[in-house]
């Protein structure tokens, strides 16, 4: 494969029509009860299997650099709140990790 | 209820709230484009894998299936399971989004991806269109420069800085999701349950790794939409206001 676009094409499709059917068929109209409360538990779910296990992967060969950047995301959140200073300070730690560690 | 006082969505709020997408972005992007280069793929192709993709975890597994010399159907067949989970939050995101113009619900589609869904669908106020289309832009255009940006000089990073900062998508999904913890025991478990069944069906391999994901976070959710009875736990208080 030198020329790309007939894969970029492709997988360009097999993104998209899995993004839009549900939003353009399903909005406006009305959902019953239970399948409204399967959606709205989707966030959820979604985000526990968006993090374990993918974020310990998050430092290739280093695990424990990345559950750190983890846990000091978790620790900020729960006492301050809000994404910005969650994310800059799981950076910093993950950082501060790798680096001592001797990754330069 | 207080949701009177809730004001509404706007333009403005989903550029704002791109930013945490924006940081965790720009490196994931550059790390793509880095990668892209390595293997010999055009800067012209590598830009439009990002302008016409954008999903990440997508984009990197075709390039290293590309390094590995598979065929673009196999790649596109991949692709395909891997993005599936993107139509349960497409899905979800129909449940909340206040729709203004139908007409430009395809253009809000483009952009769902598992970071301007977690952004807009765990805010308290139901997500709008001019909000969603702010949301997603400001994130597609971090996406598409940091792309090229990291084609173009990636490899001028510090091994440690890159490394630290893959951290930042997942540091992200943890701040979205430990304050919705803290409100309420239910949801805690939906995700703590999710992603310990993605863990184990990860581990295992029964499944294509894609559907992993997908089987976790329709599990877990349909069990908590019949097991969880006290509705006012979990999800949407201003949803009656709104119909």
């Amino acid at each position: 494969m030198k020329n790309y676009l007939v894969l970029i094409i492709g997988m360009m499709l097999v993104t998209y029509i899995p993004r839009l059917v549900p939003l353009v068929t399903m909005s406006q109209k009305p959902i019953p009860p239970l399948v409204k409360k399967f959606l709205l538990y989707i966030p959820y779910t979604a985000l526990g299997a968006l993090i374990i296990p993918g974020a310990l992967q998050a430092t290739p060969g280093l695990p424990a650099a990345a559950l750190v950047g983890v846990g000091a995301t978790a620790v900020v959140s729960w006492f301050k709140g809000g994404l910005m200073l969650p994310v800059m300070s799981s950076i910093a730690a993950t950082f501060l990790v790798l680096y001592s560690l001797g990754t330069r | 209820m207080e949701y009177v006082s809730k004001k509404r969505l706007g333009f403005k709020d989903g550029a704002v709230a791109a930013l945490p997408i924006v940081i965790g972005y720009i490196p994931a992007a550059m790390a793509f484009g880095l990668l892209a280069k390595s293997i010999q793929v055009s800067l012209t192709d590598t830009f439009l894998f990002s302008v016409m993709v954008f999903a990440g975890a997508s984009q990197y597994m075709a390039l290293n299936l590309i390094a590995v010399g598979a065929a673009a159907g196999e790649i596109i067949v991949a692709t395909f399971l891997l993005n599936l989970r993107h139509a349960l939050m497409s899905a979800s995101l129909a449940a909340r989004l206040e729709v203004q113009k139908k007409s430009l619900l395809p253009l809000i589609a483009f952009g769902v991806t598992d970071e301007a869904f977690s952004v807009a669908a765990t805010r308290e106020e139901r997500p709008t269109m001019p909000f969603m289309f702010a949301l997603e832009g400001v994130s597609y255009s971090a996406w598409v420069g940091g792309s090229v940006l990291g084609y173009l000089v990636g490899s001028a990073l510090p091994a440690s800085v890159r490394a630290s900062m893959g951290i930042a998508l997942y540091a992200m999904f943890v701040a979205i999701l430990v304050p919705e913890m803290k409100k309420s025991v239910y949801v805690a478990g939906l995700a703590l349950g999710s992603g310990l069944i993605n863990a184990v069906l990860s581990y295992f391999k029964w499944l294509p790794s894609g559907w992993n994901m997908v089987a976790a976070t329709v599990l877990v959710a349909a069990a908590g939409a019949f097991f969880i009875k006290d509705e006012k736990e979990v999800g949407e208080q201003e949803e009656e206001v709104a119909a």
